[in-house]
């Protein structure tokens, strides 16, 4: 079964840089690291110590609300390093690898017969359950939640991302476990968002509903298509995965083995050589970076795509859900006179002198600066012309901004996650910084509802 | 050259990190900000940003403006030369070329308009920087574009002082209390015209202030006079201007809002530029042609007679009312402010289409104030979130309707809801 959405509204930002479909095998790291930002609102218990010996896939820390699930090693070796903050919380953990690399095996269920609570059970204790991940509060699912539906968005439209179908390709057997998996977790649906006449790993697969999605990103957000499909209410729960994490899930369902390898796109306008590389959650990313050659001496790291990831620098790791690494250059220079001249070389959703909107195929090298300075929300109308959802985009933002939990919970917080912000905060005007504003409303809600 | 500039830049790159944290740093970020964007960075979220900034914004609301504003400066003198004509007993005819485009009517009306655009701008100017000093906060832009409007809507010969004080209530009552701009809930440009027409109702209406020199030549044998067709209208009497002239802006009237066409043009640009919403403005011209439909059919079914005080309004051609007085120029430039207006997309459509219907009631019901746009519009700009309350309602319960069939399983590990379940099904 399948159905169609299709997107009118949104942008595609075409940058330069697109990583070319082929794919190296990365130098190994010598070090790894996970970073505890990736897990936003997790609070960590380590299980080991400093200078223990780890192998892939054993635990490195609990969630302390939920002992049960636990966050694997992607390496085996030394633990050289609990990195903390202020008040000693957690920032990462780093291993130093050795150079075999051993692997601790589990016990695989069989699909066949296991019920909900033994997969349940098997995710927690592999390191695999953190990939799944919940709306409301995009923070990762809680294991005692039975979802409504689970969503996978199979389609990439944010600027410089990785192609699924090209990553993909050929991992149809560990989808299809996952997929068999996570069935069993809800009594609801599993729908996948594939683009439309697109070549999908998902397109041969048993037990999902397909949904053809065509349009602009952010078309190929799983909050649009939970939008489109089956938008959340209050109270609901809905899981969320992406297609790259349903690979190591599925394996480690078929093998028992942690595997964390995964195909990560480096892009970007930086990058002299933009590909596909071969290589392990937490890597140092100068592992791979280097090898396709950087331009330029002032450039901006990114884990994820320019849009939703996280700063971070060559000496840095890919991040545990990352599957694209974004490198464009710094944008700290002044520009002469930059708010009144016709404008060529950058993206705008307007015709104020811009002139992106002549040509909208051509590819932008963007940079870092914002253009502009902060202000308060002036412009109307700009928004919903690039968001997609049943949703008022700048009424939500602003009862974030003031607070207001009723009217929060009823202009959509609860459907919405910072990343389906990430397009209106691109264009606009005022600068604001929208998805860190998302982000605080939906921990201000988490806190007193939950 | 190049090394110069490079000079330039880094010796005020300095100078901003001199000042840091001081109270005078805003004032010379402004300067500052107004020579160079920024060399700021993105820190959270999105890492790239679109190219168009609040200043690049209201630059082109200026640009569409400036058209207006050059009409301006040859129209305040022709009106000023054609009403000594007149009143001399030669009334002249227009010539374009011949007695309109003239370096003499150029220069009388820059010599005049230019100090009311100077003062607007000097005063308001002032008063957000004091305000932004203060509050520790960036200048912000809103200003750049209410200063243009206010010398365009104003007649030409306003007393500069009058001016000042005007345009201190109106930034200072208008937008800083609220806290500025983006703040505010009243437009600025009409908050400064409301409190001109109510403190000095003198200047502001009658047949003497729309042509400059006509106030204090009053009273002198080279007394002269010019009445807006609007006056006219309102005393029952008729005027000789043809519509073109009043669809091109020949005739006297508050300094920019005469020409319709230029305000057309600028209103275009506006729309093509993505600037200002054109829901406003279709629905606002909609609003203005359905009210005097009416007030036309009523004429015709002979309900109100020549007799009536309200008879040379109302037999008005129902469509001249978008080229007569300011409603063109509310409509375009003043409606269309985003943040006194109506936010969603359907709020629009009413709240336009209410400021053209009630302009031209408030035009036709109470001569006194046959420039009903200003009200209309700052009356809407009350409402405007009212209206947008009840459209996201519409939203809000399509919400809380599918709230009412949500699907909530019970936990997983909840004995009590197992138990539930178990007994349910």
């Amino acid at each position: 079964m399948s159905t169609d959405i299709r997107i009118k509204k949104g942008l595609n930002i075409n940058l330069v840089g697109a990583a070319e479909p082929t794919t190296s095998r990365a130098v190994s790291s010598n070090v790894y690291a996970i970073n505890l930002s990736d897990f936003h609102g997790l609070v960590p218990k380590m299980i080991v110590r400093e200078g223990a010996e780890v192998k892939v896939g054993e635990p490195l820390f609990c969630n302390k609300n939920y002992p049960e699930m636990k966050f694997v090693s992607p390496a085996s070796g030394e633990l050289v390093e609990i990195q903390r903050g202020a008040r000693r919380k957690i920032l990462s953990i780093k291993i130093l690898a050795d150079k075999e690399q051993k692997t601790l095996e589990h016990q695989p269920p069989d699909l066949k017969k296991a019920d909900a609570a033994r997969v349940r059970a098997f995710l927690l204790e592999s390191g695999c359950w953190p990939f799944i991940k919940q709306r409301p509060y995009d923070v990762i699912a809680n294991p005692d939640d039975v979802p409504k539906a689970i969503f996978i968005s199979a389609y990439s439209t944010a600027p410089l991302a990785a192609d699924i179908n090209y990553t993909l390709k050929g991992k149809e057997k560990q989808l299809q476990a996952a997929i068999d998996a996570l069935s069993k977790l809800t009594p609801g649906p599993i729908h996948v968002g594939v683009g439309k006449g697109e070549n999908s790993p998902f397109s041969g697969l048993e037990g999902i509903t397909r949904h053809q999605v065509s349009g602009p990103h952010p078309a190929g957000l799983v909050g649009t298509l939970i939008n489109r499909v089956d938008p959340i209410s209050k109270g609901e729960r809905v899981w969320t995965l992406s297609p790259q994490d349903l690979v190591i899930l599925g394996e480690t369902l078929l093998t028992g083995k942690f595997n964390p390898e995964r195909v990560v796109a480096l892009a970007g306008s930086c990058v002299k050589s933009p590909k596909y590389y071969l290589t392990r959650i937490g890597a140092e990313i100068s592992t791979f970076l280097y090898a396709s050659g950087v331009e330029q001496k002032n450039i901006r790291v990114i884990n994820g795509d320019v849009l939703t990831g996280s700063k971070t620098s060559p000496d840095g790791h890919l991040g545990f859900y990352n599957t694209t690494v974004s490198v464009i250059p710094e944008g700290d220079d002044y520009e002469l006179f930059g708010w009144t001249r016709p404008v060529f070389n950058k993206i705008s959703s307007t015709r104020s002198l811009t002139f992106s909107w002549l040509n909208p195929k051509k590819k932008y090298d963007l940079d870092t600066n914002t253009n502009g300075e902060h202000r308060a929300f002036v412009v109307t109308g700009l928004y919903e012309e690039v968001f997609p959802l049943d949703i008022y985009p700048m009424q939500l933002l602003k009862a974030c901004m003031y607070k207001d939990l009723d009217e929060m919970e009823q202009l959509g917080l609860y459907e919405v996650a910072p990343e389906d912000f990430s397009l209106t905060e691109f264009i606009c005007i005022s600068k604001q910084p929208h998805q860190q504003i998302i982000r605080e409303g939906l921990d201000l809600l988490q806190k007193e509802i939950g | 050259m190049s090394e110069n500039k490079l000079t330039l830049k880094k010796r005020l790159h300095e100078i901003k990190h001199r000042l840091k944290g001081k109270k005078i740093a805003p004032a010379f970020g402004a300067f500052h900000t107004f020579l160079y964007t920024p060399d700021e960075t993105t820190h959270s979220g999105s890492h790239v940003r679109a190219a168009d900034d609040l200043k690049r914004t209201m630059n082109m609301v200026i640009l569409a403006l400036l058209p207006v504003l050059l009409f301006s400066f040859f129209n305040t003198g022709y009106q000023h030369f054609a009403a000594i004509d007149a009143a001399s007993g030669a009334p002249r005819t227009l010539d374009l070329f011949g007695n309109f485009l003239t370096w003499e009517n150029f220069w009388l009306g820059f010599v005049q308009v230019m100090p009311l655009v100077i003062i607007s701008y000097a005063v308001g100017l002032g008063v957000e920087f004091i305000f932004a000093i203060i509050k520790g906060h960036e200048v912000e832009e809103g200003y750049l574009v209410t200063g243009m409007l206010v010398p365009l809507i104003i007649p030409v010969d306003t007393p500069l002082w009058m001016l000042v004080v005007a345009v201190v209530f109106g930034v200072v009552i208008g937008k800083e209390v609220f806290g500025g701009t983006g703040m505010n809930i009243l437009n600025p440009a009409l908050t400064i015209r409301a409190f001109l027409f109510f403190a000095y109702p003198t200047w502001m209406s009658g047949d003497k202030v729309w042509v400059h020199g006509a106030v204090d030549r009053a009273g002198t044998p080279d007394a002269i006079s010019g009445e807006t067709v609007l006056g006219y209208l309102a005393q029952n009497n008729t005027f000789e201007y043809s519509t073109a002239d009043m669809f091109f802006g020949f005739i006297p009237g508050s300094v920019g809002e005469t020409s319709a066409f230029l305000i057309l043009l600028g209103g275009l640009f506006m729309i093509f530029s993505k600037i200002a919403s054109w829901r406003i403005m279709v629905s606002a011209v909609l609003g203005s042609l359905a009210m005097g439909l009416i007030f036309n059919w009523v004429v015709d079914l002979g309900w109100v007679g020549e007799s009536s005080r309200f008879y040379g309004l109302m037999s008005f051609e129902y469509w001249k009312h978008l080229i007569a007085g300011g409603l063109a120029f509310g409509i375009v430039y003043m409606a269309t402010d985003p943040v006194t207006g109506s936010q969603t997309h359907r709020g629009k459509w009413i709240y336009g289409f209410l400021i053209g219907f009630l302009s031209v009631m408030i035009r036709v019901f109470n001569p006194a104030y046959p420039e009903g746009v200003f009200l209309a519009i700052l009356l809407m700009n009350v409402f405007a979130p009212t209206i947008d309350h009840y459209v996201i309602r519409a939203n809000v319960k399509k919400r809380l309707k599918r709230f009412k069939t949500a699907t909530v399983y019970p936990q997983a590990t909840d004995d009590k809801a197992e138990q539930l379940k178990a007994e349910t099904v």
